[in-house]
């Protein structure tokens, strides 16, 4: 085999692409089709709550037309990331859409599940082992953090997916995947060289994202050869310079040159890019150095309790110069009133206050190095996050009513210090998480992470069947 | 003179995962991507006294064929955590803007 040809219809499975780009990819004979569907970006409450940050018609639309092509040209769909964060959830979640799809359309083809979900007894059996180490910086993780976690999940490499096309997978639907591990391993196992298989899988993994002219998220296609790959977008109308390639690859990487995956690091240092023609760029030199320790990354989220959030602004300048003790003061108000409501059953260390002051610092907080007010209204938002969300919701209401009449010394008489644009004047957002490891784990194998279960798929049966 | 912001044609800061926050200083023209480069102004110590860091902490590079500099640094909470305020990490570039470049 002299070329293998990728195609990434999009950046984000749910994120869309153009129907047409997707037609003249099919048209170059893809040899298979490759999507990531998800990433951390959202925030933690995805991974905690174990919802998708894309809403279901908008992943079936994108997930329907793939599944499709995929089956018209007879080729491999893998999927990466399901339902955003990966974990068991997100996995099921995404499968109902699949499901459904392979009804509706009466699809046939062997699926194969591969579980990212990380089992706590695991985790605390290699923790015991000294073989999760963490990365810089990492949160203080011990078995604590794991028993508190509400989902930890780990992101595979490209071996699983692997594993799955081997057990005669045409569709592999993964849980949390690193986003290059989706494209790269089926380019390797065909002979390419493993530097130029990551380094496409890391342009592919966005989409078009690498072209100089995005107009909405759309399909890329890499064309992997010997010695080179040939990055070019479908669309005719989108062009990739060297420039716009190598760019890419600064884009939420910490380290331009050297991304770690797995089973080692992408290096891009001696990385070579050419324009071929207006469209497509040619790269080579890069180069992939094996660890010689393989490693999995942790992903966890935490409950970190249940918020409601207060939205009010300040128009009147007097309040506005004195803002920071203005703030003091309302702070220890709403304490005081908290603790003569709830008394002992409630103390200040249950449940936690955070001011944001927007046309101060809102956006940078303590990093903002503008330190004088230069706006002529500020925005207050005062968030509570308690062990209940009755707790929160209650405490929402005792910041609206200490807020609306804290006096300054300016006046004299009842004042009325906020504006506040919702009536009830709080929002109540459920339950909150954080992120709470950075670390990765060294497991025996690429496997023994990720569990993979087959099944065959015909219209609105599914079987499931050994490996 | 000028200013960073005049000089290039993208700044921007963007989430390296929820720990890390990174920043991209793009360049349209090679020529000015070498001034600016070149300089000395724009450094791994000028982008560290930006965001009060000891220098040890920013990660730097000049990325020639990117026509692109970059910095990378912890976040300063992680991200969607309790006081964070910018989830995706999008608006923290703006202390950059006003590097003043010989």
């Amino acid at each position: 085999m002299d070329e293998i040809r990728i195609l990434s219809p999009t950046g984000v499975m749910g994120s869309g692409f153009v129907e047409t780009s997707f037609e003249r990819a099919l048209a170059h004979s893809p040899h298979f089709i490759g999507c990531d569907a998800g990433s951390t970006d959202p925030g933690p409450g995805h991974l905690g709550a174990g919802h998708a940050a894309f809403p279901r018609p908008a992943v079936k639309r994108d997930l329907r037309l793939m599944l499709i092509g995929a089956r018209r040209l007879g080729i491999p769909l893998l999927i990466g990331s399901a339902g955003t964060a990966g974990a068991d959830a997100h996995l099921e979640w995404t499968f109902g859409i699949l499901r459904e799809i392979a009804r509706e359309e009466s699809l046939s083809f062997r699926l194969a599940l591969i579980h990212a979900e990380q089992d706590k007894a695991y985790l605390k059996r290699r923790l015991g082992e000294g073989r999760v180490k963490p990365l810089h910086p990492a949160p203080q993780f011990d078995e604590r953090t794991i028993e508190r976690a509400e989902r930890i999940v780990g992101m595979m490499g490209a071996e699983p997916f692997l594993r799955a096309l081997e057990a005669g997978a045409d569709v592999v639907l993964a849980g949390r995947s690193s986003d290059t591990a989706i494209f790269a391993g089926l380019p390797m196992q065909r002979g390419f060289a493993p530097g130029l298989a990551w380094h496409a899988a890391k342009i592919l993994e966005c989409g078009a994202a690498a072209v100089v002219n995005r107009k909405t998220p759309d399909c890329m296609m890499a064309f992997i050869r010997d010695d080179h790959f040939i990055v070019q977008a479908p669309d005719p109308e989108l062009r990739c310079t060297p420039q716009s390639i190598a760019a890419h690859s600064l884009y939420e990487n910490a380290d331009p040159f050297l991304i770690k995956e797995c089973s080692g690091t992408i290096d891009l240092t001696a990385s070579r890019y050419e324009a071929v023609d207006e469209h497509a760029v040619r790269v080579s030199g890069s180069r992939f150095i094996p660890a010689d320790i393989y490693t999995v990354k942790l992903e966890g989220a935490e409950k970190v309790g249940y918020q409601s959030v207060f939205i009010g602004s300040i128009r009147d300048p007097f309040i506005i110069r004195q803002i920071d003790d203005w703030v003091t003061r309302l702070e220890g108000r709403i304490h005081a009133r908290i603790a003569q409501v709830y008394g002992a059953a409630l103390k200040t260390s249950d449940y936690h206050l955070h001011f944001r002051i927007y046309g101060k610092n809102g956006t940078m907080g303590p990093l903002e190095p503008v330190k004088e007010i230069r706006s002529h209204e500020l925005c207050l938002i005062i968030e509570v996050t308690a062990p209940a969300q009755e707790t929160a919701s209650a405490i929402a209401g005792i910041i609206r009513h200490q807020g609306l009449h804290l006096p300054i010394p300016e006046w004299s008489g009842l004042i009325t210090a906020l504006a506040c644009p919702y009536n009830p004047a709080h929002l109540d957002r459920g339950a909150v998480y954080r992120f709470c490891v950075n670390h990765v784990v060294e497991p025996d194998d690429p496997y023994e992470m990720f569990p993979m279960q087959l099944c065959s798929v015909a219209g609105d049966t599914v079987r499931e069947c050994s490996p | 003179m000028s200013k960073l912001a005049e000089l290039a044609r993208l700044i921007r800061s963007k989430n390296a995962g929820p720990f890390e926050l990174t920043f991209d200083i793009m360049f349209d023209d090679a020529a000015v991507y070498r001034r600016v480069r070149d300089s000395g102004a724009l450094t791994r110590e000028a982008v560290a006294a930006r965001y009060g860091l000891p220098p040890a902490e920013v990660k730097f590079f000049y990325c020639d064929n990117a026509l692109a500099v970059k910095a990378s640094i912890p976040r300063p909470l992680p991200q969607g955590d309790l006081r964070d305020g910018d989830g995706h990490g999008g608006q923290q570039y703006a202390p950059l803007m006003d590097i003043e470049i010989p």
